[in-house]
C-alpha cells in the first residue's frame, strides 16, 4: 500500500470518526487543534483504523496507549514547570516515533502534546505498523 | 420501571449481537406531547428519534456490559451516526439489533440496525442506523471517586435480563 493509498485511507477514517469535511483532513491538521477530537474520538479512530486496515490474512492489532500514548506524565522526571525534560522528551520520541517533534523542543509545554498529533502521524503509525 | 426504553430481550449472541424490542402504545404520556395538536395541524404522536436513540443505547448497552459480566459500568460516549428514515407510531413495535464491533478495557464500538413492525403489514421494515461508542468508565475516569455499587446495570436490568431468560449473564455463567 502506498503512503498516498494510506493517506486516502486515514482520511475517509477521519471525515467519518470526527464528522469533518475531506478538505480538512490536511497532512498537517492537528487532531485536537484543527479537527477538535476528544478524548473517545480516540478510540474510536484506533477501532476504525483496525478495520479499515486490517484483513482475514494479517490483523491489524493497535495495543492501548500505542496510537495516543497515555500516562505522559506518570514519572515525576519527566516533567518539571509544565515542561517536559530531557529525560520527559527522550520518553516522547521513544513511545511516539510517529510524531515530529521538531517543532516542539523550544516549547515543551505538556499543555500542547496532544495537538503533536497530526493527520501525517496517524499516516505514518499505520505505514510503519503496515511494514512491520 | 423507570427509563427502560426496551420491553424484552428477543435474541443474543455472546460477544457478538443482542437484540431488543419496544412496544409503542398511545397510553405513553410523552406521545401526547409529541406532536400535540395545535389550531394549526392535528395531533401527531410519535415516537421520538431521542428515545430511538437511548432505545439502541440500552440495548448495544447490554451487550456490552454482557461482554465482561456486567463488572464494567457502560457508558454511551458518542453517537457515531444516527439515520432514522420513517417515524415510528403508536401500534408499531420497533426492534434494536446491535452488533458488537469492537471491545477493549477502554470502551466497545457498537453497529445498529432498527426496524419497525406494523400492526397490519406484520412485516419487519428496516427504517435507519445507529452506531455508537461506549466507555468503560472506570478506565476513563481513573483516580477520580465513583460510587461503589454499579448504577449502570441495576435492578431495571435485571427484569430484562430475567424476563428473557438471560439472569445467569451477571453471574458470569
Amino acid at each position: 500500500m502506498t503512503r498516498e493509498e494510506i493517506f486516502e485511507s486515514v482520511r475517509k477514517v477521519l471525515e467519518e470518526a470526527l464528522g469533518v469535511d475531506e478538505d480538512e483532513v490536511t497532512p498537517e491538521a492537528s487532531l485536537t487543534g484543527d479537527l477538535e477530537a476528544e478524548s473517545i474520538d480516540f478510540l474510536d479512530i484506533v477501532f476504525r483504523l483496525e478495520k479499515t486496515f486490517g484483513t482475514p490474512e494479517k490483523s491489524f492489532k493497535i495495543e492501548q496507549g500505542e496510537l495516543f500514548p497515555e500516562n505522559l506524565m506518570e514519572n515525576p522526571e519527566w516533567i518539571s514547570d509544565s515542561k517536559f525534560t530531557e529525560a520527559g522528551m527522550a520518553m516522547l520520541r521513544q513511545r511516539m516515533p510517529h510524531v515530529d517533534f521538531s517543532a516542539f523542543e523550544s516549547d515543551r509545554d505538556v499543555n500542547k502534546v496532544a495537538e503533536l498529533i497530526t493527520v501525517q502521524s496517524i499516516v505514518d503509525f499505520v505505514d510503519r505498523k503496515l511494514a512491520a | 420501571m423507570r427509563w427502560m426504553w426496551i420491553d424484552s430481550i428477543v435474541e443474543f449472541v455472546a460477544d457478538k449481537r443482542l437484540s431488543a424490542i419496544k412496544n409503542v402504545s398511545l397510553a405513553e404520556e410523552y406521545l401526547h406531547d409529541h406532536f400535540p395538536a395545535t389550531d394549526a395541524v392535528e395531533a401527531l404522536p410519535v415516537l421520538p428519534a431521542s428515545l430511538i436513540i437511548e432505545g439502541m443505547a440500552q440495548t448495544a448497552g447490554i451487550l456490552v456490559g454482557s461482554a465482561r459480566q456486567f463488572r464494567e459500568r457502560v457508558i454511551l460516549a458518542k453517537i457515531s451516526l444516527a439515520r432514522l428514515d420513517c417515524e415510528v407510531f403508536p401500534g408499531q413495535t420497533v426492534r434494536y439489533d446491535a452488533t458488537l464491533e469492537r471491545i477493549d478495557s477502554a470502551g466497545a464500538a457498537t453497529a445498529g440496525v432498527v426496524s419497525r413492525l406494523g400492526p397490519i403489514s406484520l412485516q419487519w421494515e428496516p427504517i435507519g442506523r445507529i452506531d455508537l461508542m461506549f466507555s468503560h468508565l472506570d478506565e476513563a475516569t481513573a483516580g477520580m471517586e465513583l460510587p461503589k455499587h454499579n448504577f449502570v446495570f441495576g435492578k431495571n436490568l435485571d427484569v430484562i435480563l430475567r424476563t428473557a431468560g438471560l439472569e445467569n449473564l451477571k453471574r458470569g455463567s
